[in-house]
């Protein structure tokens, strides 16, 4: 019975923040097109991935923020993946400092800030277990996104406890995997300077800079001290099963690509409206210059496609 | 330097074998860390690591000698498998280990709520760089001691120990993973076998050696080439993250992330000491006895040295680093990053 509830239960889409350094009007015309097309319900908005880029984006934050919520999205700030310097610590600060704001833990600073508040966990965090996540919905975890290099026993184990925690489990199932984070800027390394002189490299490559193999296969991309996959996480496939297992909040990571119409066909195969072969069409038409691998999800190779 | 500015810090060496821990005790280690032989630590190589009877007899072995045995059970049990590493975190508290080094949240909560007189370590896999990440752990489960991610420079250092309420333990010697640790999925990625969940990390069995006609050796894990050596380069341990690639930006293959080398802050040991750094770490379970006795030899003379007031004269570890080179990583300047 409680299973046939949970199926029942109407499954949101959401988008993950952008994690790559985009012109500010180009991050802020996104956000605008997301705003009055996308069928999501949920925005992240915040920089992850480095605290040089955030004040890159202030002068248009609170926009997009209006634009979002007026368009009737809930919008959750994403904090640092990373943190150890005062000004990482100080950004997580600021960003967690309004109670009135929701927003989604990806460090442990961060966690220490939203204890005893409402909060999401995001895919930064190891929330790998039932005890970890048993922890986290004390402290006011209501969301938690897991890694993405979680299997889906792991994931229906987790999705088991979770509805009695009152916490809704969320999986990304769209856009480059976030694989590996340093302290080192691989970017500025890349183009032989160090992170404190990097002139904003980043800002070349909008899904990341691919890194080739010596036999000149694709492999990985970077994002500053950030290593994402080459390949593109598609579950499209999976939608159902995830469904089935428990999970009703599926992230799509933001690339370059039309996002309007990621989020459109995932929606579609969530509503029932299309069938799996027809997504994948739509998929493929995208202008995604990798493959789309699900690996991960079945406790294989992430990289593969099953 | 005056000798009474220093707190005697601890040395901490690594244990792969019952025999690697006897002789690591038997040149100098104040503590000894060790793992069981399965998942629940992020060494989970074969050949490595103890049982739990393993363990119990070396714990009177280093007791005997005045030394401690740390258990570290420092992966991240997936939902459904948690009850290895409660099993472990139980061994631990049966054995008598001195502390057990911990990263997740939920092994911690355990271990916290069901043994409260065991103390525990927060391992560098747990990745907490801030004072604000440390303190969460130290007042949610009663950590005694933060194992430091190897992202830090010693004026950091010196900053975050004034900061957070537990001692530190720093790293000083041995292999330098560029990721940050418990944060990585690549081998994952390539092989299906995961760091985080299953401690294991570019494992040697899957990496994959090609000669050429022309003597090139090219390294395999997954599939995918992760480096290629000339006759003239010595082929290390290889890993992802101390590969060559290529890139757009570059006309030649590089090493993206990092240069097969190895930290050696044996010269910033005065630095680190003074820092308030309570432990200093020897990475290298995997590594041999008689590498073990040089380093752990080695660094128990330097810091007897320092404390006695002298400057502390090291023979060459460089023979010992990865690929004969060294480096002080990110320690000495933010110029690293």
């Amino acid at each position: 019975m409680v299973q046939e509830l949970l199926q029942q239960q109407a499954s949101e889409l959401t988008l993950g923040p952008v994690l790559f350094n985009w012109a500010p009007e180009r991050w802020r015309d996104f956000y605008f097109r997301i705003a009055d097309e996308a069928p999501l319900t949920t925005v992240y908005l915040g920089e992850a991935i480095c605290f040089k880029r955030a004040p890159l984006f202030d002068d248009f934050l609170d926009a997009v923020a209006e634009r979002l919520v007026a368009s009737g999205k809930t919008v959750v700030r994403s904090t640092l993946s990373e943190v150890m310097s005062k000004q990482e610590r100080q950004l997580v600060a600021d960003v967690c400092a309004d109670p009135a704001v929701m927003v989604e833990a990806n460090d442990g600073s961060a966690l220490s800030h939203l204890r005893g508040r409402p909060h999401h966990v995001g895919p930064f965090m190891n929330v790998y277990n039932e005890r970890t996540m048993a922890v986290l919905a004390r402290g006011g975890a209501g969301v938690i996104c897991v890694p993405p290099e979680m299997p889906k026993e792991a994931i229906a184990a987790l999705c088991a406890d979770a509805a009695e925690l009152g916490v809704a489990i969320e999986t990304q199932v769209f856009g480059r995997l976030p694989l590996a984070l340093s302290a080192r800027c691989y970017h500025a390394r890349a183009h032989d300077r160090h992170k404190d002189s990097c002139q904003f490299v980043c800002n070349e490559d909008p899904d990341g800079m691919t890194l080739r193999t010596l036999d000149n296969q694709p492999f990985l991309a970077i994002n500053g001290i950030q290593t994402l996959s080459y390949d593109y996480l598609n579950l499209v496939g999976e939608l159902q099963d995830l469904e089935t297992r428990g999970v009703h909040r599926f992230r799509l990571s933001p690339h370059n690509c039309d996002m309007v119409e990621v989020a459109t066909t995932f929606r579609d195969v969530l509503d029932r409206r299309i069938e799996i072969s027809e997504a994948t069409r739509r998929l493929a038409a995208l202008d995604i210059d990798a493959p789309f691998s699900n690996g991960f999800y079945h406790g294989k190779a992430g990289h593969s496609w099953n | 330097m005056d000798a009474r500015s220093y707190h005697r810090p601890e040395l901490v060496c690594p244990a792969g074998t019952p025999a690697a821990l006897r002789t690591a005790v038997d040149a100098g280690a104040d503590a000894v860390y060790c793992g069981l032989q399965n998942e629940t630590n992020a060494r989970n190589f074969p050949g490595l690591n103890f049982t739990p009877a393993e363990v119990k007899q070396s714990l009177a072995y280093a007791r005997a000698r005045n030394a401690k045995l740390l258990l570290a059970i420092n992966t991240f049990p997936p939902a459904g498998k948690f009850a290895m590493w409660r099993d472990a975190i139980d061994h631990a508290a049966a054995i008598g280990v001195d502390a057990a080094i911990v990263a997740d949240i939920g092994v911690a909560d355990y271990a916290a709520r069901t043994h409260p007189d065991l103390r525990l370590h927060l391992s560098v896999q747990a990745g907490a760089s801030s004072p604000e990440a440390i303190r969460f752990y130290c007042e949610s489960f009663g950590i005694r001691r933060v194992v430091l991610p190897r992202m830090l420079t010693v004026a950091e250092i010196a900053e975050l120990h004034s900061q957070i309420p537990c001692e530190i333990e720093a790293f000083v010697f041995g292999n330098i993973g560029m990721m940050a640790e418990g944060r990585c999925s690549l081998t994952n990625y390539v092989t299906g076998t995961s760091t985080n969940m299953q401690g294991v990390c570019s494992p040697a069995g899957s990496v994959q050696y090609e000669e050429d006609a022309a003597h090139n050796l090219t390294a395999r894990l997954g599939g995918y080439v992760i480096d290629r050596f000339g006759c003239d380069e010595s082929a290390g341990y290889t890993t992802i993250c101390k590969g060559r690639y290529a890139c757009g930006a570059r006309d030649d293959a590089y090493y993206a992330f990092e240069e097969p080398v190895s930290l050696n802050l044996s010269a910033l040991l005065p630095d680190l000491m003074r820092a308030g750094v309570t432990a200093l770490k020897i990475e290298g379970r995997q590594r041999s006895r008689a590498y073990v006795k040089s380093v752990v030899a080695a660094f128990r003379g330097a810091v007897d040295d320092i404390m006695a007031g002298r400057d502390a004269a090291f023979t060459s570890l460089l023979a010992l680093t990865e690929g004969g080179r060294e480096t002080e990583g990110a320690f000495p300047s933010k110029r690293w990053r």
